[in-house]
């Protein structure tokens, strides 16, 4: 369980707080998508449940130890994360990427077994056939899935993810998040991640957690979330709700209201 | 395994032991050619170096001359290693501590120790103690700087490479200020503990930088496999475990003391380590440092010895080393800058 207790941050001195007061929790096993309008907060939230940023006050408990305080490979073993933009300046090639997954076990000598993780991984982003290619002759997709490869060879039990469908197209982002699904169904994963396209979280998603200004606004499943006066709360915008074939449609794209389509 | 992935290591050719695919197994390959040719010629040039054209007694033109190659060779893998190691805790493979203004720095302390404490303290130091001193200076004064420069400009390289050329050229007015303030005599005595000259190599100086480098770089072997983290980037590393800010800090204070090593030696070389590092990472194409750090040392001996058996034979002492270093490396460097804007 992932439990975050008060946790405030701003980046300088007198600047407005990113995170205002946030107290959340995560237990294991469910998919979370973190939403809300650009500036709402979900990467810092994100960048400190990892530790990769220490907030102001307030603190992140994984499983009951402060992640700042616990030994940093205790730390990669049980979550790992994946930022937004990750340039690498080494000539890497894919499965050199992977591999660094293995790190918090291995620190560099990689056992048999390590050999095999890092296969599978490939395979599932469907990487394997370019396995040996450098990294900066993959398109940005490509990339992508090599980055989230290593973060399934971390093999661990929580994986942050901060918009891991950045740059992929329709195919792979349904396939990373029907991958996420199962992690979550078959393995016991809890997998929280920022995602922009809130009907990629409606249909995935275990719970929606939506930030406005530093803050949790609402915390609930999709249908709870799912409703236009929440999500006029959340994004500041008008966007109606239909349900179609059984599913809840955000039409935030539409630049008019769809009359054809019944309102929910 | 799935079957998939049975039949896709089957294409691939993996070992089953290393996991290395046939690709790999040939990028290896050409890896370890490249070591060894890299090492014949280090090798060919340190040999041409001691018994190129002797004239004269060989027993005096050898041991002159085998205390000269050992110092180039100090020279050469100190700075070597250092540049690529920075350029890896940097994130940049434009930042080397010689562009940073590191070499200058260790200048100014010592100008600053001749001119505080007066000439004879040092000279009444003995050879290492007081290279010894220095290099602890240096290391703490360093970090200090490092850490202050990173933190304030974290994000762009073009500031700090800014940064480190005013400060350098600013540590070396400053040292040119100070050893105006002294006498003459005081004068001489700074310019002869400052730069050992390679004509006269000092057997005690060359003893004890040559013990603290090899300290130095066996301090790195248990870094090694770490900085290939380090080179993700501070939140991959994190993310994997990694204590970034230990690795990166030791890594800095090993840094400081190889970089003091060879300005104690032959003096600042602005751009030989740039020039060095660059080479290494462009002529073994892999990003662990197991095998980028030995190139760099090598890459380094073959630029100090070969450049000097060069100064020596083909330009008769025309010119020094560290002129054609510098024009050879500010050019590469102009050219580095260049490409950077482009992309």
């Amino acid at each position: 369980m992932i439990d975050i207790k008060s946790v405030s941050h701003s980046y300088f001195d007198g600047a407005p707080k990113v995170l205002d007061d946030v107290a959340i929790d995560f237990p294991p096993g469910q998919v979370t998508a973190l939403v809300g309008a650009n500036g709402a907060g979900k990467s810092t939230l994100l960048s400190a449940m990892s530790r990769l940023l220490v907030p102001g006050s307030g603190q992140v408990l994984l499983d009951g130890v402060d992640v700042t305080k616990a030994a940093p490979t205790v730390v990669a073993k049980r979550m790992a994360v994946l930022r937004q933009d990750n340039r690498i300046s080494a000539r890497l090639s894919v499965v050199d990427l992977v591999r660094f997954g293995r790190f918090p076990y291995s620190s560099g000598r990689l056992r048999p077994e390590c050999h095999e993780i890092v296969e599978r991984a490939l395979e599932y982003v469907d990487m394997t056939p370019m396995r040996d290619c450098f990294l900066d002759e993959l398109s940005g997709g490509q990339r992508q899935r090599a980055f989230i490869a290593m973060v399934l060879a971390q093999d661990t039990d929580y994986i942050l993810l901060d918009e891991p469908l950045n740059n992929l197209d329709m195919r792979h982002a349904a396939a990373i998040m029907q991958l996420l699904r199962r992690a979550a169904d078959d393995l016991g994963r809890t997998v929280i991640l920022v995602l922009h396209d809130i009907n990629v979280a409606a249909s995935y998603c275990d719970r929606i957690v939506a930030m406005r200004d530093g803050r949790v606004v609402i915390d609930g499943s999709p249908d709870e979330v799912m409703r236009a006066e929440v999500l006029s709360e959340v994004f500041g915008m008008q966007i109606p709700v239909h349900r179609v074939s059984g599913q809840l449609l955000a039409m935030h794209w539409a630049p008019l209201p769809a009359p054809a389509l019944q309102a929910v | 395994m799935t079957a998939v992935s049975d039949r896709a290591s089957e294409i691939l050719g993996l070992h089953p032991a290393t996991g290395t695919s046939v690709t790999e197994r040939e990028r290896l390959r050409s890896i370890r050619r490249t070591a060894v040719i890299l090492g014949l010629l280090c090798a060919g040039f340190a040999a041409a170096y001691l018994l190129w054209d002797v004239k004269g007694s060989w027993s005096y033109a050898l041991d002159l001359r085998s205390r000269q190659l050992a110092s180039l060779v100090v020279v050469g893998a100190a700075v070597g290693a250092s540049s690529l190691v920075f350029q890896t805790i940097a994130g940049s493979r434009i930042l080397t501590p010689g562009v940073m203004g590191f070499d200058s720095l260790y200048v100014l302390i010592q100008t600053v120790i001749v001119s505080v404490l007066g000439p004879s303290a040092l000279q009444l130091m003995g050879v290492p103690e007081r290279f010894i001193l220095n290099t602890a200076l240096l290391a703490g004064f360093g970090l200090l700087l490092f850490r202050w420069l990173f933190r304030a400009h974290s994000r762009n390289l073009f500031v700090l490479v800014l940064v480190g050329i005013v400060v350098g050229s600013f540590f070396t007015s400053l040292a040119t200020f100070a050893s105006r303030m002294l006498s003459p005599d005081d004068y001489l005595t700074l310019q002869t503990v400052l730069f050992a000259s390679f004509t006269t190599v000092d057997v005690q100086l060359l003893g004890v930088t040559a013990a603290v480098a090899v300290l130095g770089m066996a301090a790195l072997v248990p870094l090694l496999r770490r900085l290939d983290v380090v080179d993700l980037g501070k939140d991959a590393a994190t993310g994997l475990g990694l204590d970034y800010h230990r690795i990166v800090t030791i890594t800095l204070v090993v840094v400081t003391v190889l970089v003091a090593t060879s300005t104690a030696l032959v003096g600042p070389m602005l751009f030989l380590g740039l020039l060095v590092a660059n080479l290494a990472r462009q002529i073994v194409p892999t990003h662990r440092h197991t095998v980028l750090v030995p190139v760099a040392g090598a890459v380094g001996v073959l630029a100090t010895v070969g450049g000097q058996f060069l100064v020596t034979h083909v330009f008769a002492l025309n010119t020094t080393l560290s002129v054609v270093v510098n024009l050879v490396g500010g050019l590469y460097f102009l050219y580095l800058l260049l490409k950077a804007v482009r992309l």
